[in-house]
């Protein structure tokens, strides 16, 4: 069931009020304002370290409307399991959702993930990747992509990006969806389907930082964009782990249809120092994942 | 002790970061007569400081005590009717 | 009145059963998975009603429990050693979001080398975080002691989490008589769960976002406010048990043969049962000696500990476990506090049965004759911190 949704059907609600404090243009608050026009109150947001923590601003304030749980780094799968596994002897409506950073998700709570969702735990995962620690000042993580440069992978990152989505699928999980906030209508859309789904959901956000990534904040819609137009970054989902592209990235299965990679790493300040050749290393990672996500359909 | 319990609990609050206005250096003008309505900056601001009225003139309200400058909306403008200026 | 043969895990196990819990986790570490077992068997057949959650580590283990604590649910985990060690990131956060939740902790020495057998180290490690700290030194106690905790933790003068340790093998596979109350009285006992907030209510609140540095400091206060007022709610609560059941623990220490002695012997966990045999003996041989058990090690029992010293020539402390570089964890707190005392008791400390070596009469017998000797001759110890070493 795919929800057709116009702009001007969204909740004007504001789950992240004015006056938060992350950078100018990052994609986090953009991606937490989606999720509470998705969910909407019944969200319990359990978040980790990271960026999100942060833009949550001081207290005796928080500039998230919803009910909010900051956990420890590596255990915010595990506490969304606390919740999840009690929230029907508590009464009223517990939606739990993680939203967590490529750090606490592929790295540092690589364990507590697996462990939720080999039980199948009943929560929404939402991994908010800006492909490094941004937190503590744009350290590499292992969904850093090829060549990109970090403060600690200054020649630029020498390791793939790690496949998170196709190793959530291989858990057998209910759903599994990769999204972006560039297309935000598309995954407020995922986040209600996977409300009606029982088990562990997972979805993988795309999330452009313009100070981590080295570009101007003005531009982090379109970097995003360009990163699914020219193919580095595909949207999908899958039920019962039946693989589906998702709209635009249907289209962009057709390399020939796909926009330059050159035109999506140049716009990035962290990938100003790769080489023709570097650029081609990069393109066949590219094109790897295009064959390993088409296995699964 | 008393019952008044000293807790790591903050309530939902605007301007936790004081008023980030003032972090601007560009600010968005809005030209209301090229725009079409179709509430893509209300979408893409990241600050929540875009307000859409439907039945306005002023279809686009931007508060302007939070907003910083990132110039989302102008980019995403498909009219540009949103340009960024200096403060 | 039901007595059953019950090993300390069982005991654990059977107190759960009795306290209404809501959520049960655990990750097995020897010498802890029988509790894990033998609540996981009664949660499948029904005899507790319960959610039991199978985590992949002690880290997620007390994760999850705090999860579901937030939401207003009573909860329970158990650990020893290295996976005690593996959650103490949680148990700091436990503390500090004053969210009550009961743990048992059957104590492991920590490797390398690999070492399964008794020892405190893996319980001491964990005394600055906030958690109340209950020691049993017999089943019986376990057993009363796990049921006591879920009512000190959730009343409100408290809020604060709380762990019961027991001696891993000693207690926790040795089987002893035990008499488990019945389950109106426990349930009569327990009120309904109590916690400062829920996650899970109809109000928008955050839950650890940036403190200004002051809030924190005050925060960090009250937790220290809190134990302080442990210590009452401690007492009340021991009193109140004993009307129900007929048993007394004394609140947070026990003075066995202490009212009338010149000298202490002080302790916690099971060889405390070996102590008091050897003061029986001892008192046989004319020696004035009694046994100060330390029932609660957070909140340190200060002023208990003052007024019983307040008479005494000397005290000789026995630690399971050692600070490197410094001294017994027990030493340390007891001659802290006796500098209090105008009239000075000799203080020492004997550093014994780490890594699972047994301590039996013979051993504490010489430790406790050759200290009241030389106090006696001398009125001063020539060493204050001392190892009992094997052979």
């Amino acid at each position: 069931m795919r929800l057709l949704l116009r702009i001007q059907d969204l909740p004007k609600d504001k789950y992240l009020l004015p006056g938060h404090t992350a950078c100018p243009g990052c994609p986090e608050a953009l991606g937490l304002r989606y999720l509470g026009m998705a969910l909407g109150k019944d969200i319990v947001l359990v978040v980790p370290a990271s960026c999100s923590s942060i833009l949550q601003g001081t207290m005796p304030g928080s500039s998230l409307a919803m009910r909010v749980v900051n956990v420890p780094f590596a255990s915010a799968a595990a506490v969304a399991s606390g919740i999840a596994n009690i929230k029907e002897l508590v009464g009223g409506n517990v939606v739990p959702v993680v939203w967590a950073g490529d750090g606490a998700t592929a790295d540092i709570g690589f364990a507590g993930l697996s462990g939720s969702a080999e039980r199948n735990d009943d929560l929404i995962y939402i991994c908010v990747d800006n492909e490094a620690y941004m937190n503590t000042g744009i350290q590499r993580s292992s969904l850093t992509p090829y060549g990109a440069w970090t403060t600690t992978t200054v020649k630029g990152k020498s390791e793939d990006k790690k496949e998170l989505p196709l190793i959530m699928l291989l858990h057998k999980i209910p759903y599994v969806a990769t999204a972006s906030i560039a297309f935000p209508i598309d995954f407020i859309s995922k986040l209600r389907k996977a409300l009606n789904i029982r088990g562990f959901k997972y979805i993988h956000l795309h999330a452009p930082c313009p100070t981590g990534w080295r570009f101007d904040p003005s531009k982090t819609v379109e970097v995003a964009r360009l990163a699914i137009e020219s193919g580095a970054w595909i949207l999908f989902e899958a039920e019962g782990g039946k693989v589906r592209l998702t709209p635009p990235s249907n289209t962009y299965l057709d390399k020939s249809r796909r926009k330059p990679l050159k035109e999506y790493l140049s716009i990035q300040g962290r990938f100003r120092s790769l080489r023709d050749e570097d650029v081609k290393v990069f393109e066949k990672i590219v094109d790897s994942t295009w064959e390993l996500i088409i296995k699964f359909t | 002790m008393s019952k008044t319990y000293v807790l790591p609990i903050s309530r939902p609050s605007i301007g936790v970061g004081g008023k980030t206005g003032y972090w601007r250096i560009k600010k968005p003008e809005v030209n209301h007569s090229k725009c079409i309505r179709c509430g893509m900056c209300w979408l893409y601001c990241p600050e929540s400081v875009i307000d859409i009225i439907e039945g306005s003139d002023k279809y686009v309200v931007i508060n302007y005590d939070y907003c910083k400058g990132c110039g989302i909306c102008s980019e995403v403008c498909p009219t540009k009717a949103i340009v960024m200026v200096n403060e | 009145m039901v007595i059953k043969v019950l090993t300390g895990n069982y005991a654990v196990a059977e107190a759960v059963r009795l306290s209404n819990v809501d959520l049960i986790t655990a990750y097995p570490i020897t010498p802890q998975t029988t509790i894990v077992e033998r609540l996981s068997e009664y949660v499948d057949l029904g005899v507790i009603k319960s959610r039991f959650v199978r985590v992949e580590s002690e880290f997620s283990a007390l994760a999850v429990a705090y999860g579901a604590a937030l939401c207003n649910a009573r909860v329970f985990t158990a650990t020893s050693s290295h996976g005690l060690l593996y959650m103490h990131e949680m148990l700091w956060w436990v503390a500090g979001s004053r969210i009550p939740i009961v743990m048992a902790v059957v104590t492991r020495s920590i490797g390398p080398p690999w070492n399964i057998w008794n020892e405190h180290g893996d319980f001491m490690d964990q005394r600055d975080c906030g958690w109340l700290m209950a020691f049993a030194e017999n089943n019986q106690e376990v057993l009363d002691t796990i049921i006591q905790l879920f009512r000190i933790t959730e009343d409100e003068r408290v809020y604060l989490p709380g762990m019961l340790g027991l001696d891993g093998f000693l207690l926790s596979h040795t089987s002893e008589p035990v008499d488990v109350p019945e389950e109106h009285i426990v349930k009569s006992f327990l009120k309904p769960r109590s916690q400062p907030y829920s996650m899970c209510g109809t109000e928008l609140i955050t839950l650890g976002n940036l403190p200004k540095a002051e809030d924190h400091m005050m925060m960090r206060y009250d937790i220290q406010v809190s134990m302080e007022n442990a210590k009452k709610v401690i007492k009340e609560v021991d009193l109140e048990y004993s009307k129900l059941t007929g048993r007394s623990y004394g609140g947070l220490v026990e003075c066995y043969r202490c009212s009338d002695s010149s000298y202490l012997v002080v302790g916690m966990g099971g060889w405390v049962g070996t102590m008091k045999d050897v003061c029986d003996e001892l008192r046989d041989l004319g020696y004035k000696v009694g046994v100060l058990k330390i029932r609660f090690f957070r909140p340190f029992p200060e002023e208990d500990i003052i007024e019983v010293l307040r008479s005494i020539k000397g005290v000789l402390v026995f630690d399971r476990s050692i600070s490197y570089g410094s001294l017994g964890h027990i030493h340390a707190e007891v001659l802290a506090r006796s500098y209090r005392l105008g009239n000075r008791p000799v203080v020492k400390g004997i550093i014994a049965g780490l890594a699972g070596v047994n301590v039996g009469v013979k051993e504490f017998m010489n430790s406790i004759v050759g200290f009241v000797n030389e106090v006696e001759e001398r009125g001063y110890v020539e060493k204050y911190s001392e190892w009992l070493l094997p052979g």
